[in-house]
């Protein structure tokens, strides 16, 4: 009995979650498998659009003879590229209808009109046209004709589907001569946009978990640009940002601080020169990386607050009776008991930052040395339009973010073990 | 020792007058006064008055009135002699003073010969700071977005500093943009796409996340904690990774440019989210209750249906505005999957929009204002419910 409830149990178990489970794989492990598939074959955006036989119905009345209608169908292979074999045809007519003239690659039966027009090269076109006759030559329904439409099948070779791989993809990801840089682009990126976020978090946190006035409505506020769209915080910054009618070159140039606008998304180099070095910054990646940070400190910020107000009050207590200052208890009581938040906070933001895409997109395009790994998936993929070569990079993406993954869960797994 | 705080705090209370008198003026100068210079030495040199006499008089008279008098004299000296401003920037500045003179008069000299106080002080207005400069961070591009929407193109050609908004125009002409975008731009149909795809995948999303959550939480079976792990690793997989094969196999299917392929999408990759967050609140419902319910010979699906969904409808309406939210912003596959503009969510409309040089940028300004509302309104308005869900780490981004 008890043996019969537990396998009662385990099927009802496999029955709620199948769903779930059979959508989360069709849509995200699937094309992660994918991904791998395609990324070893030469495969262009062009061709993966599958070939189908088109037709585009024409009727055209007979002015002699109204009982006569004459139909012409425009058949084409609309693949510029591959052929298709085997093209099927039929189409639906009337019952008083009679065929005048029969076509040798197609018959006449039960109403309807069957071909069969072998190979299509690529390219194709013909003009196929048939004569109709009415045996009660009553007036032909124009618009019910029209509305039947003809089906037309065939088959061809779907590129993705044989089984031609080259290493081509792979070879020109890791031995362009820009990998290293974008790799280095897409490190600083991630990198000083996580530890960003992450400082403003604790800043923030530490200031919200004081009492003031319109406390609740601050914290509010510090979450707003990490819930707004994307798109909308994006352009807003792009406008105050532009260096032609942009509202923060207009103020500073009011109040004379600079002379000529800084295109602050558009420009690769800025020379800057403290205490007499010069050094070359990276203006448009920088824009990019503070954008990160206004957009991604409120995760962290809110972390950080909800682990700030767990910390035992006694802590503070105890410390203020030995007289500790304000300095020594942020060092010596708040940053141990926040520690492991923020590792966690690092290597999720971490994670998250190396994929980020919208943003930088939107704000530059990958322009001025911004361009990612991410935005490099979609310019191969999309703008130079080599979908092997997307492929290619998204998989040294995930290769990346499996060495992280592996990290994270070895420290959450260390910690998971202290306690 | 007392000479060192003395001039500490005074430093310090007048860098932070300075910054909040300087965020005036800016705000100012954006409504189309001409200030051109922030007179910065000035306002330093009367913060350092300010706070050393407030610390001078001390109790000797009321707060009220010290506070009048100081705020008075530095209005008179920053806006009429100097420049001549108008009424409104002066009464601002006039409160600006009023809340400092508050903030400070809490320090006497018997304050700065404590241990510490230094430190403390300093602690006190970096929080100070902290609170203004956060807000004019995070505010100041959505009160941009805002009010640039209801400028027109001349009026912003003529001078890229006022923003100033004229409430005595005709409703029409202050809406301008929105008119236009509503009916050159078909933005009334984008409404409806983005609508419809958000809500149907909060639906959607729902039915497959409820009993499968339940699942986890509840029933015993092999492969279990597998699963329970593997939703976690799920969420961390970037969608970059997904666009270039799912974007092939959509065209395949035809299933681009149509709301189902986003929907399938959409529900798939907020999937693990809404079962992670679920789970964890159907574990903390009392199993008592199902076990009479088992006795009362109730299917599964009538535990689901009559015990859990009522008892958690707290969490599953949290997880639904989650959805919500994330399908409502989501742009990375909409911009991969949606080309014709027939089938455009608002999001992949503004994008579109600003691939054309030429659209004015207060029209996309106003599409930006009409993406972004609904989600700050629900984000504000069920605030409560959302911010512990946030720390589940509920919204990826």
């Amino acid at each position: 009995m008890k043996d019969t409830l537990a396998n009662t149990e385990k099927k009802t178990a496999y029955i709620l979650t199948l769903p779930a489970v059979a959508l989360v794989f069709a849509i995200i492990l699937f094309p992660i498998f994918a991904n791998v598939w395609i990324s070893f074959k030469e495969v262009e955006l062009k061709d993966i659009r599958i070939p189908e036989p088109r037709a585009k119905k024409i009727i055209k009345s007979i002015s002699e003879d109204p009982s006569k209608i004459k139909i012409l169908y425009k058949l084409r292979n609309s693949s510029l590229l591959q052929e298709i074999r085997d093209v099927s045809f039929q189409d639906k007519f009337p019952k008083n209808f009679k065929i005048e003239k029969l076509d040798p690659r197609c018959e006449f039966k039960k109403y309807t009109l069957k071909c069969k027009f072998g190979n299509w090269p690529a390219k194709y076109r013909e003009n196929f046209q048939v004569v109709f006759e009415t045996n009660d030559s009553s007036n032909i329904d124009k618009k019910g004709l029209k509305s039947t439409k003809p089906k037309l099948n065939g088959t061809s070779d779907n590129i993705l589907l044989n089984t031609d791989f080259t290493l081509k993809n792979f070879k020109k990801v890791l031995f362009d001569n820009e990998f290293v840089d974008l790799l280095l682009t897409t490190f600083y990126y991630t990198f000083f946009g996580t530890v960003g976020s992450i400082i403003f978090g604790i800043l923030t946190a530490q200031m919200v978990n004081q009492k003031f006035y319109g406390r609740t409505f601050m914290r509010s506020v510090l979450l707003f640009p990490y819930v707004a769209p994307v798109v909308a915080l994006a352009y807003t910054w792009e406008l105050l940002l532009d260096p032609n009618s942009g509202t923060l070159n207009s103020l500073l140039i009011n109040y004379q601080v600079i002379e000529t606008p800084i295109n602050l998304l558009g420009q690769k180099y800025i020379d800057i020169n403290i205490l007499g070095f010069d050094f070359k910054l990276r203006l448009a990646l920088t824009t990019v990386i503070m954008f990160e940070i206004w957009r991604y400190f409120p995760l962290a910020f809110l972390f950080i607050l909800a682990r700030l107000q767990a910390i035992p009050q006694e802590l503070y207590e105890a410390a203020d009776v030995d007289g500790a200052s304000p300095f020594q208890k942020f060092f010596n009581i708040t940053l141990p008991q926040i520690t492991a938040v923020i590792s966690i906070l690092f290597m999720i933001r971490f994670i998250w930052n190396f994929n980020k895409f919208e943003d930088v997109f939107l704000l530059t395009g990958g322009a001025s040395g911004t361009r990612t790994l991410p935005i490099n998936v979609y310019q191969q993929g999309f703008a130079i339009s080599d979908i092997g070569m997307g492929s290619a990079v998204s998989i040294v993406i995930v290769v990346l973010l499996l060495l992280f993954m592996f990290f994270y869960f070895k420290l959450l797994g260390k910690r998971v073990d202290e306690n | 020792m007392k000479t060192k705080n003395l001039i500490l705090f005074t430093l310090i209370s007048s860098f932070f007058l300075i910054f909040i008198v300087s965020i005036w003026k800016i705000l100012a100068t954006l409504q189309g006064l001409n200030i051109q210079n922030f007179n910065l030495g000035i306002i330093f040199i009367f913060g350092l008055l300010i706070s050393f006499a407030n610390l001078r008089i001390g109790k000797k008279i009321k707060i009220f009135y010290k506070s009048i008098i100081f705020s008075l004299i530095f209005v008179v000296c920053d806006g009429y002699i100097i420049q001549k401003l108008p009424l409104w920037y002066n009464t601002g500045i006039f409160l600006i003073l009023y809340f400092f003179v508050n903030k400070i008069n809490k320090y006497s000299f018997a304050d700065l010969k404590e241990q510490h106080s230094t430190q403390v002080i300093f602690f006190d207005f970096l929080t100070l700071f902290g609170i203004l400069f956060f807000s004019f961070v995070i505010l100041f591009p959505f009160y941009m977005m805002l009010i640039t929407s209801f400028k027109t193109q001349i009026a912003l050609l003529v001078n890229p500093l006022d923003f100033s908004i004229n409430f005595g125009q005709d409703f029409k002409d202050l809406f301008k943009s929105y008119f236009v975008i509503f009916k050159s731009y078909k933005f009334g149909q984008y409404i409806l796409t983005s609508t419809i795809v958000s809500v149907g995948t909060v639906i959607i999303t729902l039915i497959f996340a409820i009993p499968a959550a339940y699942a986890i939480a509840r029933l015993n079976f092999f492969g279990k904690t597998f699963m329970s792990t593997s939703i976690l690793i799920i969420y961390m997989f970037p969608a970059i990774v997904l666009v270039i094969p799912l974007y092939t196999i959509f065209s395949q299917l035809g299933l681009r440019n149509s709301i189902e392929g986003l929907l399938i999408v959409y529900t798939a990759t907020t999937l693990p989210v809404a079962i992670y967050m679920l789970q964890g609140y159907f574990k903390s419902i009392p199993k008592e209750l199902e076990e009479a319910a088992i006795l009362d010979k109730l299917s599964w699906f009538g535990i689901i249906t009559k015990i859990i969904i009522p008892l958690s409808i707290p969490a599953i309406s949290s997880v639904a505005l989650y959805v919500f939210m994330i399908a409502w912003n989501e742009f990375l596959f909409s911009l991969m999957f949606l080309d014709n503009p027939n089938s455009f969510t608002l999001s992949r409309a503004i994008q579109y929009l600003s691939g054309d040089a030429e659209t004015p940028r207060q029209y996309l300004m106003a599409g930006s204002v009409i993406v972004t509302l609904p989600v700050l309104f629900i984000f504000v308005y069920f605030e409560k419910y959302l911010v512990s869900g946030l720390t589940a780490g509920s919204v990826k981004g």
